[in-house]
């Protein structure tokens, strides 16, 4: 009885982990994390998101992450950023509205503290896909063995710091034998963090979407042009057709 | 054709005196007997001719806004997409025109071979589109280094380094192709010359020539059967229509259907997978950092996958030459009474079955990781692909055929 208990408890948390997909308090009944099949679930549609991404990354990530092919102004204009709030809370010192979205971390330092310069943004959902930055942001677990006190599953051995421990909290890593290989299993959190699993999330997903705009600014707009573009084409394949077997009525 | 227009009152026939626009119009177009089976096979070609159209037009615009050099083309390329109005829609287009190109040349040249149209009267029409083939590998693979992302750095590095297995001058040629020790700022420069002025130009002789020669022989048909061998008495194909109005209005619906597919790949999915922009390409040339796997674009994995089937660079390099190449010698090689594969026989049609299944197996293999069990499954289709070509001379001659009609059979 008590193993049937253990197995529908197991079966229960299964979609539940799957969805939420978040790092387990230690001592829960062991579900492995399969943090490859994460999706970020991002969705460029949402302007609210959108806005809120574009904070989180000023905040959190613009201290070392550069944007160098994005204005402020596109941006905010992209984004329905009012343009007070634009100034008063994005636009970093020494930039206007017009300014391309730099970093003010020097390069020099950069290479001095981390070893290298941390990669400009612009194109990462591009190059890695949204997927790997949800997952990224996703998967740092403490690890005193690494110069930075922290490692990251989808990039072992980043440079990056895990900077966001205070809003995810501080995770271990918890790993298993599984064929003579070591295997992630779950997470495990020491410190929380001043968000819930659920809001750092959202936190993540919000932050992704942004990036996910960033990497093409203008994929709305592609997508609402090419609904009419598409429309007027089978149109006229239609009516073409029409043409095309009104002159071959002739032939035999 | 005699000049009637010349005699014409008005400005029509002033003009005429001085151009035979009316000759021409007459003589390639409104007089122009074309088979009147042609089939769903047979819209590819005016097809070819949209999307070269294309991608001069969209080329010009993008020109004006990309600048070339190490420093400045993939920053370019980024401005374009983000500030410039509507570049990302020029980039889209064409950077999925260059995949459509090559989607409908192949188709272009499938038709080709399924209805026997490289054979006599028409050999020579069938190398001019041979060598607008291999113009065309050189521009897309000029134009694909163009952005300067990651991928483009390494599938230049990749290709020209193949240059280096020819003996004895190979070392010095990779070196004078490239301008430079390796891929680098010479090479980008000459690589956009060549592909914004070189081979545009010797693209547009080579079709007008194409052309020529296939207004002079005039088209093969689904059957495979000379419509000029059966005249009325005016001399006029008796299975012939004029080429305008029936296959323009026909090649215009074959456009818009064509553009509707085509605006889906560009308005929806215009990296198509990774497989028309890749991933890598979003990254800045580096030359510390190699991608993984380095594929070329999937129009060249097949020659790439032949390549890569070899365990010596030199043995590899050799037959995917021929593997190219081999396409050439096909009025040659084919021996057979017939040129529709509608009445060749089962050995031929096997043969075919297998090619086709051979190229599109290497074109999938030629974009996965060379290791395992992919380079043995492309050694695997490296047998029926070079088989097709080398045992032809002797298949064609055994194959059942079977009799072919005086006229042409059906049409729509």
């Amino acid at each position: 009885m008590v193993k049937l208990a253990i197995v529908l408890m197991a079966l229960g948390s299964l979609p539940l982990a799957a969805l939420a997909a978040e790092p387990e308090a230690a001592g829960e009944a062991a579900t492995p994390v399969k943090w490859e099949e994460w999706h970020a679930g991002n969705s460029i549609e949402d302007t609210s998101s959108l806005q809120r991404g574009a904070r989180n990354f000023m905040n959190y990530c613009n201290g070392c992450h550069a944007l160098k092919y994005v204005r402020y102004q596109r941006m905010a204009d992209d984004l329905k950023i009012p343009t007070d709030v634009l100034s008063r809370d994005l636009v970093a010192p020494g930039s206007n509205a017009l300014s391309y979205i730099t970093t003010s971390l020097p390069d020099a330092d950069a290479v001095n503290w981390f070893g290298k310069v941390p990669p400009d943004l612009s194109l990462i959902t591009r190059s890695k896909g949204t997927d790997y930055v949800y997952r990224f942001l996703k998967t740092f677990y403490a690890d005193p063995a690494s110069a930075t006190g922290s490692n990251n599953l989808a990039y072992p051995g980043a440079a990056m710091p895990a900077v966001l421990s205070d809003l995810s909290g501080v995770n271990d890593a918890v790993f298993r034998q599984d064929g003579g290989q070591k295997v992630f299993d779950h997470f495990a959190n020491t410190v929380p963090g001043t968000l819930t699993p659920a809001q750092y999330d959202d936190f993540v997903r919000d932050t992704v979407n942004f990036l996910d705009y960033v990497g093409e600014p203008t994929q709305i707009e592609r997508r609402t042009i090419g609904i009419w573009v598409v429309l007027f084409l089978v149109l006229l394949t239609w009516l073409t057709w029409l043409l095309k077997n009104e002159y071959w009525k002739d032939v035999h | 054709m005699a000049n009637e227009a010349a005699y014409k009152p008005g400005f029509w026939g002033w003009l005429n005196r001085r151009l035979p626009v009316e000759v021409f119009w007459r003589s390639q177009l409104s007089e122009y007997y074309a088979p009147k089976n042609f089939n769903f096979w047979y819209f590819f070609g005016s097809l070819a001719m949209l999307v070269l159209v294309m991608q001069l037009v969209t080329g010009i615009f993008l020109a004006m806004f990309y600048k070339v050099g190490e420093n400045t083309a993939f920053d370019s390329v980024e401005f374009i997409m983000r500030e410039v109005d509507f570049g990302w829609l020029l980039r889209y287009l064409h950077s999925t025109g260059a995949s459509a190109f090559f989607l409908v040349i192949y188709l272009h040249m499938f038709r080709g071979i399924m209805y026997g149209s490289y054979k006599s009267p028409r050999e020579l029409l069938w190398l001019f589109g041979m060598i607008i083939y291999l113009a065309l590998m050189a521009e897309a693979f000029m134009g694909y280094v163009l952005p300067w992302g990651n991928m483009s750095f390494w599938a230049a590095t990749v290709i020209i380094n193949i240059f280096g297995a020819i003996p004895v001058i190979g070392p010095g040629l990779v070196e004078w192709i490239r301008g430079d020790y390796g891929i680098a700022d010479a090479t980008l420069n000459r690589f956009f010359s060549l592909h914004v002025v070189a081979l545009p130009l010797l693209l547009l002789l080579l079709v007008a020539l194409h052309l020529v020669a296939l207004h002079e022989v005039g088209s093969n048909n689904p059957d495979g059967v000379e419509i000029k061998e059966k005249k009325n008495a005016q001399g006029i194909p008796l299975d012939g229509i004029p080429f305008h109005p029936y296959y323009t209005v026909k090649d215009i619906f074959g456009v818009a259907a064509f553009l509707a597919l085509f605006a889906i790949v560009v308005f929806f999915i215009p990296t198509f997978a990774d497989l028309f922009l890749e991933k890598a390409n979003f990254e800045p040339a580096n030359p510390l950092s190699t991608p993984d796997p380095i594929s070329p674009s999937w129009y060249f994995t097949p020659y790439y996958a032949i390549l890569r089937s070899f365990p010596s660079k030199g043995a590899g390099a050799v037959a995917m030459l021929i593997a190219v190449s081999a396409f050439f010698f096909l009025p040659w090689l084919d021996r057979s009474p017939v040129k529709s594969i509608r009445y060749r026989g089962w050995i031929y049609k096997t043969f075919l079955a297998l090619f086709v299944v051979s190229f599109l197996g290497l074109m999938y293999l030629g974009l996965q990781p060379a290791q395992g069990t992919y380079v043995v499954l492309s050694r695997i289709c490296c047998v029926p692909y070079f088989l097709f070509f080398i045992l032809m001379p002797f298949y064609t001659r055994w194959d059942p055929v079977k009799p072919v009609p005086e006229r042409v059979t059906a049409h729509g």
